[in-house]
């Protein structure tokens, strides 16, 4: 015997039901056959022996009626009916087969029928939609790929091939005569560096001839100091100036340090204060800090930013 | 008493370490216990002089791990005397002969054992020549067209993001940056090619960080797609300069040696224009190494014919290419031209594809 007032008696508040989910302010119902999907004594199917509800499958829907006529029969106990595809015709059908039915029920499966067709609908226009691909990353080919990537890194010692790419296109002149660095002093410097590097090898004698020089043209450079600034000897001017980047380049490895918009002049002064900051043969220092006052405004603005390097 | 001697004394020596010849010898030294002395007595008289391990011993064989490991230690200690001796006579020997010693050894670098790749081009190819000039940058190279980019991102992009494309943009000259408000990539193509665009770049995003991109050459170009990581944005730049001025830069491209790489290469310098112009002294590098290819955007000074300055300005990042589509967009139809296999293309350390 069906004794539904019992059954809820039960289940709905007394003890458990398996089906019940309860949170702070409502109770839900788990069961699949639920119309609302609450925890009432209208809405629970098992404490309902009349009993109706939509369901839908594969983006068909049915409509599952229960009568206690057939509570005996549980493989046959709901009887289901499927739904035009047509939503005015399907809504006159579920009229046509709960037609003595109570009104809550007949309502709410009305309703849960159109909240059906809404997201079915919704469903097949997402689809045509943009849909998005995940991708699962994994760790350990993310790990290696980090890595190699570091070791590329290294490996490819950027800014020494970009520096020797720039000074490729500008030795073969595709910019032109933006740059006109003096051809004779450009030979000058070549010849320069091939005498320089053919005795680089013997590291101890080149620094004797290199302080030779430099004592030789200490006394030069003293007993003539005058006639020295007032002569606007280019030559001399390049030659010293090449040497002396020689040196900046041994000890400074000064390749980094870099203004923006700078002349070629205030370049010069730069480099000769900071090499008289570096070893400073006490004479020439005199005389070269004489031609640098030349342009002392220069100098002043430059100096603070000739200590930054960058990289 | 053969048998009881040899232990005892070969085990205080094993604790004085100076016994190089443990345990194993004593069945070996079972025979005779006057042989066993004798080699005791040759054990010590090779001593002093280099390590001797008879040449069925090993290390391994030694049952107590704290013995093992000693043991194992010295053998290394002696491993590298014998290598730094070596590399001193070797020195010596060089210095001996002087000019006439002989040149010296390249160390080996992943570069230089890298796998011949039949598809590495030849700078003097006549077919790859032809090829490049009706492929679908002749345009571009005979200086018909002029680069127009439209760069945007996938839905809903976080500030790193935003920020890393109006970055791009002002690298990149006549770039735009629109929003993409959800729309489909297939719907915002032709829209670009009738306003003339000339590519497309969409960057990916993931977990608020840029980690795709999609670069489309858009009349029917090919479609990039590339993996981006170490995006650095200007602001976190040690050692900076100003914001990049308007002029274009230039533009040097290294290392894209194969086949594939020359199109990569070729699709990198169609996003710049033609003609640089030198007076702004920007220089953009599209640089690979073993397939990694780094983006990093300088200014240059040349100090004087020997030496350039650079400072480092706008954004820098890697990409990795992964696969390479003929056609635009078109994920699901397209033909691609390559696509990154893991499996097979990562199994070598020293294969490359670019």
């Amino acid at each position: 015997m069906q004794h539904d007032d019992v059954i809820w008696d039960i289940i709905g508040n007394k003890q458990f039901c398996s089906f019940k989910v309860k949170t702070k302010s409502q109770g839900f119902c788990r069961n699949e056959y639920n119309i609302t999907g609450l925890c009432n004594r209208s809405s629970c199917p098992l404490a309902n022996s009349q009993y109706a509800t939509i369901r839908e499958e594969k983006g068909q829907c049915f409509l599952y009626m229960k009568v206690i006529e057939r509570a005996a029969f549980p493989a046959k106990m709901w009887e289901k009916v499927k739904l035009s595809k047509n939503y005015e015709k399907a809504l006159e059908q579920i009229d046509e087969n709960l037609i003595y039915w109570p009104r809550f029920i007949r309502h709410k499966c009305k309703q849960r029928f159109t909240k059906i067709t809404q997201y079915l609908i919704r469903m097949r226009k997402l689809v045509l939609k943009r849909q998005r691909k995940l991708v699962p990353l994994s760790r350990k080919v993310e790990r290696r790929e980090k890595r190699k990537e570091e070791k590329a890194l290294i490996a490819a010692q950027l800014d020494n091939a970009i520096e020797k790419e720039l000074l490729e296109r500008l030795k073969q002149g595709t910019y032109g005569d933006i740059y006109n660095f003096p051809v004779h002093a450009f030979d000058r410097a070549l010849e320069q560096q091939d005498a320089e590097s053919e005795s680089e090898s013997e590291e101890e004698e080149e620094e004797e001839e290199v302080d030779d020089e430099d004592v030789g043209k200490r006394e030069f450079v003293a007993d003539e100091e005058v006639e020295e600034s007032d002569l606007s000897d280019f030559e001399e001017m390049n030659k010293l100036r090449t040497s002396s980047d020689e040196e900046d380049e041994e000890e400074e490895e000064s390749s980094e340090e870099e203004e923006e918009e700078e002349e070629e002049m205030e370049m010069e002064t730069k480099t000769k204060a900071s090499r008289s900051k570096g070893k400073s043969p006490a004479n020439g220092s005199a005389a070269r800090k004489k031609r640098a006052y030349v342009e002392i405004e220069y100098e002043q603005e430059t100096e603070p930013a000739s200590k930054s390097r960058t990289t | 008493m053969d048998i009881t001697e040899v232990p005892v004394s070969q085990d205080n020596k094993g604790k004085k370490k100076k016994n190089k010849k443990p345990k194993k010898k004593s069945p070996e030294g079972n025979a005779e216990s006057s042989g066993v002395e004798k080699e005791e007595e040759k054990m010590e008289k090779s001593e002093p002089g280099a390590a001797a391990f008879p040449p069925t011993f090993s290390v391994s064989e030694i049952k107590n791990k704290q013995r093992r490991h000693l043991m194992f230690m010295k053998f290394k200690q002696e491993k590298r005397k014998q290598k730094m001796q070596l590399k001193k006579k070797k020195k010596k020997e060089r210095e001996a002969l002087g000019d006439k010693a002989p040149p010296k050894e390249v160390p080996k670098t992943i570069e230089n054992q890298r796998v011949f790749d039949e598809t590495m081009v030849d700078p003097e190819d006549e077919e790859v020549a032809f090829d490049e000039a009706t492929d679908e940058f002749s345009a571009y190279f005979n200086g018909l067209t002029n680069p127009k980019v439209l760069i945007t991102t996938s839905d809903r992009p976080r500030g790193r993001t935003v920020r890393f494309c109006e970055q791009l943009a002002t690298v990149i000259p006549n770039a735009h940056v629109y929003y993409r408000r959800g729309l489909a990539l297939k719907r915002v193509i032709p829209q670009c090619v009738a306003r003339n665009f000339t590519y497309l770049m969409v960057i990916n995003e993931d977990r608020k960080m840029p980690n795709g991109m999609v670069l489309c050459h858009l009349p029917d170009g090919p479609t990039a797609h590339f993996k981006i990581s170490s995006v650095r944005l200007r602001k976190e730049m040690k050692r900076r300069g100003k914001d990049p001025t308007e002029h274009s830069p230039e533009v040097i491209l290294n290392n894209f040696s194969t086949r594939l790489g020359h199109s990569i290469g070729r699709l990198f310098a169609a996003l710049f224009p033609q003609d640089p112009q030198f007076v702004g002294r920007q220089v953009a590098t599209f640089h690979n190494q073993r397939d990694f290819i780094f983006f990093r955007f300088h200014r240059y000074i040349f100090k004087n014919e020997k030496k350039v300055g650079i400072q480092e300005l706008g954004p820098r990042f890697t990409l990795k290419l992964r696969s390479l589509q003929k056609g635009t967009f078109d994920s699901k139809f397209g033909e691609y031209e390559w696509v990154l296999k893991r499996h097979e293309m990562d199994a070598c350390r020293r294969k490359f594809q670019l």
